[in-house]
């Protein structure tokens, strides 16, 4: 790592594209995604761990980015809900989230479709069970979780149909 | 949050000498999931960050049937319960692993960190102790070894001394007979605190009808971590037959060892009458376990 004044330089590779900036120590990730690079679909709910809404895949492990230093990125394959949707349009677990309403303020969405992209990357035929057990720590204040968990159902049916 | 410096520590003596350097204005960062929320809520300031998870002896997570389970300090949650033979041979242990937050924090969390945290109610530490875990730490002087029950001494306080760094806990190999459990209660299904846990271990013997040794811990009902020694020391000897009356007065001893607190999560009158629900509850699942073992011996 290069430091410069009191940043540092880091590299990682953020959806697919190699990506190099400055921070400093004290910076999170989730602070850096969304204010140096741009990448506003990460959203900032508790800060603390509790809610999820600052999901993003790290090296393939699904991390609250809030709790994550940004210079710990340095090497790093990070992937957010920008990196989700393809050059074919959205991500079938986006497209089911719309068919089944599974959003309403949309505050929570992006953290919720990192964290079930994450789900299906492990485990591609999860039961309802297995659904809600891992989206424990993504907090949604509207939708009541069940329109969620059809959403993810429906996806993991389609994606691997 | 506040200023600090970050240092990718490269091996445990580089992290000894930056530690002992830095004196009290030094932190250990491993998964972050207690450093960055203590960071962020700048309690205590902070001038160095010393991040030990890219060292490889922390990063470690081996098991051998003779030598037992070395569990480097950073190794996350989530790796414990993906191996499948650590996942086997230690499922007390992934009672706790797998019930810290949520997947999010169990990417990142280590039971090594959990520990040096010392929080009162930390899951993982009831279910090291049933276990016979043996923290290893590195400091300026050299190397030793703390059984984990002596390890805190206050909550948030360790053993660990200036300079001094957990390095890996050690367990050792489950013997044939041999069964442990973590439970914890919470008002919630998942992502709580716990207002009680416990964790138990029973070592029967070859025929499976004698307890040779048991051991029984709570957590979050003293200012640290419990180890109940007379309730693991009060089932040696018994049949299992007597299994039931064994740890109804196991549960007994428990409930009169722990010292709750009235606090948001819980009453004392609930934390004491958890403590003995909980404890024969894990023994029961500790023993159900110690016999399957002796069943996939057998078979």
């Amino acid at each position: 790592m290069i430091a410069h004044k009191n940043q540092t330089l880091v590299r990682a590779r953020i959806n697919g594209e190699e990506v190099a900036f400055f921070c400093e120590p004290r910076q999170t990730l989730l602070e850096v995604l969304r204010d140096t690079l741009g990448l506003t679909g990460v959203k900032e709910g508790c800060g603390n761990g509790n809610c999820g809404a600052c999901n993003v895949i790290m090296d393939g492990v699904l991390v609250n980015s809030c709790l994550v230093l940004a210079v710990e990125a340095e090497g790093r394959s990070i992937t957010t809900v920008e990196g989700l949707a393809g050059p074919d349009g959205l991500h079938p677990l986006q497209q089911s989230f719309l068919e089944h309403a599974a959003l309403q303020c949309g505050v929570c969405t992006p953290g919720f479709l990192v964290a079930a992209k994450a789900l299906l990357d492990h485990n591609p035929h999860p039961t309802e069970h297995e659904v809600r057990y891992w989206l424990a720590g993504n907090l949604c204040r509207c939708t009541g979780y069940d329109k969620i968990v059809r959403a993810v159902l429906d996806a993991a049916e389609k994606m691997t149909a | 949050m506040q200023a600090f410096e970050y240092v990718r520590a490269q091996s445990t003596e580089q992290a000894v000498a930056l530690l002992a350097e830095a004196g009290d204005q030094v932190r250990v960062l491993a998964g972050g999931t207690d450093l960055l929320p203590q960071l962020k809520e700048g309690r205590r300031k902070v001038a160095l960050v010393v991040d030990i998870k890219f060292i490889p002896e922390l990063n470690e997570l081996c098991y051998d049937p003779d030598e037992g389970l070395w569990l480097g300090a950073a190794v996350p949650c989530y790796r414990i319960y993906s191996h499948p033979v650590v996942a086997r041979a230690y499922p007390g242990l992934i009672d706790a692993a797998s019930l810290i937050g949520g997947v999010q924090i169990q990417g990142r969390a280590s039971l090594g960190g959990n520990l040096c945290n010392a929080s009162p109610a930390a899951d993982s530490i009831p279910a090291l102790i049933v276990h016979s875990a043996v923290a290893r730490i590195a400091g300026p002087t050299g190397r030793r070894a703390v059984p984990v029950e002596a390890f805190c001494t206050g909550p948030g306080r360790t053993v660990l001394g200036p300079g001094e760094l957990l390095v890996a806990l050690h367990l050792p190999p489950p013997r044939p007979g041999f069964g442990a459990a973590y439970l914890r209660f919470i008002p919630r299904n998942e992502m709580d605190i716990a207002v009680a846990g416990a964790g138990a271990s029973v070592q029967l013997d070859d025929r499976g009808e004698t307890i040779v040794a048991a051991r029984v811990a709570l957590g979050a009902v003293a200012p640290t971590p419990l180890y109940v020694q007379e309730a693991g020391a009060a089932l040696v000897g018994r049949p299992v037959a007597e299994a039931a009356a064994a740890f109804a007065a196991a549960a007994e001893l428990a409930r009169a060892a722990a010292q709750p607190i009235n606090d948001m999560r819980g009453t004392v009158a609930q934390r004491k009458h958890l403590s003995a629900v909980l404890t024969r509850r894990a023994l029961e699942r500790a023993l159900a376990r110690s016999q399957e073992s002796l069943r996939g011996t057998a078979r």
